[in-house]
C-alpha cells in the first residue's frame, strides 16, 4: 500500500476533495477562534506536554500507582500486551456474563485491536454508538477521521444508507431528521445491550479513576443502563495528578472541534451499585515507541485531531488514504513504528509546512518526527534489496508513469491553495513531484541529499 | 503475563526522570463569572434564565412543562416520578425532564458539575428528553483549575461536567441538537445562598 496510490482514488472527484478540504478547515478556523479567547494558550500547551513527559518517564510507577487506586475503589483492572491479549481479556469478561450484544462508544484503541470482527465472530452483537462511527459501522467502511469519524461522507449517502439499514424515508439529506432516526434506533440499542466498551481521554494515578469526553452522551447512555463497563485505554493515557486534569480537559475540546469544552465530561471513579467496572490497560506497541528516542513525544497524543484538522495533505487526500486506524500527521509518525515497510509511504504525505506541530495542544514537534522518518525510511530502503522492499520512495512514483501523472494533478490542485514556499520547499515530495520533468537515474537517496545541500 | 512484561519494557524504554511542572495559573481574570457563564452556555446550546430564589425557578419549571408526563429531580412538588423508588435505570426511558442541583459551574466553559448523589440515577441526566440544572451564581468559578481544586475534596464513584444538551455534528458537520440524550439543557442561575 502506498499514500499516493490510495490518495489517487479520493482526489479523482475534485468537488469531494474541495469539500472535505474545507469542512476540515472551516473546524480549524473554530479552533483557532476559541484558542485566542485567552491569553494562557501557549502556557497550557507547554504544562501540557511537560506534565505528559513527566509521565512518560515514569510509566511504570504511575500505572501501578493507578492499577493500586483503581482496585481500591472497585475497579477491575486487567493488562494487555498487544492486541490479541486485550481482545481475549473482553472476550473472557464477556463470556463469564453471558453477553450476547454490546454497544460501544467511540474507541480509537477497539479499532486499533480490531476489536469488532473479533467479538462478531465469537457471535457478539457490536453496536458503535457515536453516530459518526455508527454510519461508518452501517457502511463497512473505518473511520476517516479520529474525532469525525465519518467526515469523508456526504448527507446523501447517509440518507441512503439509512434508507437501507435503518428504513427511513428518502429525505435529500436532512440532518436533523436522520439524526433523529439513528436516535431511535441507537435507543433500542441502548436497551437490550448487556454490557457497553468505551475507550478512556484520561486515566488518573493519584485517584484511580478516567474520564471519558463525549458529546452525543453515547458513552453515558450506554455504560449507566448496563451492568458491566470495560473501558480500554492505551497505557500513555495516564496523568499524575487529578489537577493535572484541568490543563487537559481545557485543551482537548478546543483544539478538536473549537468548543470549550465537550457536553460531557464523564469522570468514573467507582462501579455502580451492583454493576462491575473493568479497565485494560493496553500497550501494543507503545512501550517500543517509548523506547525510540526521536519518536517519544508522539506518545503525548491526546487524539484531538486538530493536526488532521489543519494539513493541507490530509484535507485533500482525505483519512483513507492513509490506511492506518490513525490518520493524518499524528498518524503518519505513529504508523510507521509499528509497522514501517507497511505505513512507509505515509511520512512523505505531509508538506513539512509545521502547521501540524503549531496546532497541537501537548507540543508534538510532528514535523520533525516526519522528517526525521523519512530519514530512517530512505535509509532502510536504500540497505536493503529493491524487490524486497516494495515501496521505495522513489520507486512508487517513477516507475509508475500513470501515477506520476495523477500525482502531478493533485500537486496543481494544491498548488491552489498553498502558498508558495510550502510547495517548494526542499523537503516537500509533493513540489518535488512536478519539478521533475523526467524520472531520475539517480537513487532517492542521492536525489534527496542533493536537494537539501542545494537548498538549504 | 502482561502486567510483568509491560512494566519492565517501560523501565528499559523510559527516559531518565523529568520534572512535573506546578500548575500556577491565575485564578481570575476579573470578568463577570455570570455573563461570561451565560455566553460559554449558550455557545453550547444551553440556555440560562436567571430567577431570585427556589419558588421561582420552580414555577419557571412548572411552565416549561407544557405537557411533559414523566418529570422527576430536584423540585418534589413538580415531580411525577420518585427517582429513589425506581431500581432499573431502563425505566428512566420514560423520563420526560428531570432536575438536578449542580454543585458547581465552570464560567470559561458553561459546564455544570453534578455526581451521583444529586443524580440519585447515574443515567438520569442522560437518558431524559430534557434537563433543567439550577445553580448559585456563588457555586461559579472562573476556570476548570478551580474547579477541580475544589471537587479534590469531593468523593463521587461518578461525577460529570454537563457543557449543554446532546448534540453531533457528525453528518456534514451540520450541528444536531439532541443525539442521544437531552434535547434540551436550561440553566437556572440563582443568586448566592
Ligand atoms: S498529535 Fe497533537 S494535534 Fe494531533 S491528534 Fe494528537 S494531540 Fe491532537
Amino acid at each position: 500500500m502506498s499514500h499516493p496510490s490510495e490518495a489517487k482514488k479520493f482526489v479523482k472527484n475534485e468537488n469531494r476533495v474541495n469539500w472535505h478540504d474545507q469542512s476540515l478547515w472551516h473546524v480549524r478556523e473554530k479552533r483557532d477562534k476559541a484558542v485566542n479567547l485567552f491569553p494562557e494558550w501557549e502556557q497550557l500547551r507547554e504544562k501540557a506536554s511537560q506534565i505528559k513527559s513527566h509521565s512518560l518517564s515514569n510509566l511504570d510507577y504511575y500505572l501501578e500507582e493507578f492499577e493500586k487506586n483503581a482496585t481500591a475503589n472497585g475497579i477491575k483492572v486487567h493488562w494487555a500486551s498487544d492486541a490479541i491479549e486485550h481482545n481475549e481479556i473482553v472476550f473472557n469478561i464477556f463470556r463469564e456474563h453471558g453477553v450476547r450484544r454490546i454497544v460501544k462508544s467511540k474507541s480509537m484503541l477497539t479499532e486499533e485491536c480490531h476489536l469488532n470482527p473479533f467479538l462478531e465472530k465469537h457471535g457478539v452483537e457490536v453496536i458503535d454508538s457515536d453516530l459518526g462511527e455508527r454510519i461508518v459501522q452501517l457502511a463497512k467502511e473505518t473511520p476517516s477521521h479520529i474525532v469525525m469519524p465519518a467526515i469523508h461522507k456526504k448527507k446523501i449517502e447517509i440518507d441512503e444508507l439509512f434508507q437501507k439499514h435503518l428504513h427511513t424515508r428518502p429525505s435529500n439529506g436532512d440532518e436533523n431528521y436522520l439524526t433523529a432516526a439513528a436516535r431511535e434506533h441507537l435507543r433500542q440499542k441502548f436497551m437490550k445491550a448487556d454490557a457497553a466498551l468505551t475507550g478512556v481521554n484520561f486515566g488518573i494515578a493519584e485517584t484511580g479513576e478516567f474520564v471519558v469526553c463525549t458529546n452525543e452522551g453515547n458513552a453515558d447512555m450506554g455504560v449507566h443502563l448496563t451492568p458491566l463497563h470495560i473501558a480500554s485505554m492505551g497505557i500513555e493515557k495516564i496523568i499524575p495528578r487529578y489537577e493535572d486534569l484541568g490543563v487537559f480537559i481545557r485543551l482537548l475540546a478546543r483544539s478538536a472541534t473549537g468548543q470549550h469544552v465537550t457536553t460531557y465530561t464523564s469522570q468514573f471513579r467507582k462501579p455502580r451499585e451492583g454493576a462491575e467496572l473493568h479497565i485494560i490497560l493496553v500497550d501494543n506497541g507503545r512501550t517500543v515507541q517509548l523506547g525510540r528516542e526521536k519518536y517519544r513525544r508522539s506518545l503525548h497524543c491526546i487524539r484531538c485531531g486538530a493536526c488532521m484538522n489543519t494539513c493541507p495533505v490530509y484535507r485533500r487526500s482525505g483519512g483513507h488514504s492513509y490506511q492506518s486506524v490513525v490518520p493524518g500527521p499524528i498518524g503518519s509518525i505513529l504508523s510507521p513504528g509499528i509497522d514501517m515497510k507497511k505505513h512507509a509511504s505515509l511520512p512523505f504525505a505531509s508538506s513539512l509546512c509545521g502547521s501540524c506541530s503549531d496546532v497541537c495542544p501537548v507540543k508534538i514537534d510532528i514535523h520533525k518526527q516526519l522528517y526525521s522518518w523519512r530519514q530512517d525510511i530512505t535509509r532502510e530502503a536504500n540497505e536493503e534489496p529493491a524487490k524486497k522492499f516494495s515501496m521505495r520512495f522513489a520507486g512508487w512514483l517513477f516507475t509508475h508513469p500513470n501515477l506520476y501523472k495523477k500525482a502531478g494533478k493533485f500537486g496543481r490542485k494544491a498548488l491552489k491553495i498553498l502558498p508558495r514556499w510550502m510547495i517548494y520547499n526542499s523537503l516537500n515530495a509533493w513540489g518535488k513531484q512536478r519539478e521533475i520533468p523526467e524520472p531520475p537515474k539517480q537513487s532517492f537517496q542521492e536525489w534527496y541529499q542533493q536537494n537539501r545541500q542545494k537548498n538549504g | 503475563m502482561g502486567k510483568a512484561e509491560i512494566l519492565k519494557a517501560i523501565k528499559k524504554n523510559k527516559p531518565e526522570k523529568l520534572p512535573i511542572p506546578s500548575l500556577d495559573f491565575p485564578s481570575s481574570n476579573g470578568q463577570d463569572l455570570k455573563t461570561l457563564y451565560e455566553e460559554r452556555l449558550t455557545a453550547g446550546g444551553g440556555e440560562v434564565i436567571s430567577a431570585k430564589d427556589k419558588a421561582e425557578a420552580e414555577a419557571i419549571v412548572k411552565e416549561r412543562m407544557g405537557d411533559y408526563k414523566f418529570v422527576a429531580g430536584a423540585f418534589e412538588a413538580l415531580n411525577t416520578i420518585d427517582l429513589s423508588a425506581i431500581r432499573d435505570p431502563h425505566e428512566l426511558e420514560l423520563l420526560d425532564l428531570a432536575v438536578f442541583e449542580g454543585v458547581l459551574g465552570v464560567a470559561e466553559n458553561g459546564a455544570i458539575w453534578v455526581n451521583e448523589e444529586v443524580l440519585v440515577h447515574r443515567a438520569a441526566p442522560f437518558i431524559t428528553q430534557h434537563l433543567v440544572l439550577f445553580i448559585r451564581e456563588d457555586q461559579l468559578v472562573d476556570k476548570m483549575h478551580e474547579a477541580y481544586k475544589r471537587l479534590r475534596a469531593h468523593d463521587y464513584g461518578h461525577g460529570v461536567f454537563i457543557a449543554g444538551p446532546s448534540k453531533t455534528a457528525d453528518i456534514e458537520q451540520s450541528l444536531v441538537i439532541g443525539a442521544h440524550g437531552p434535547k434540551s439543557l436550561l440553566v437556572i442561575m440563582l443568586p448566592p445562598a
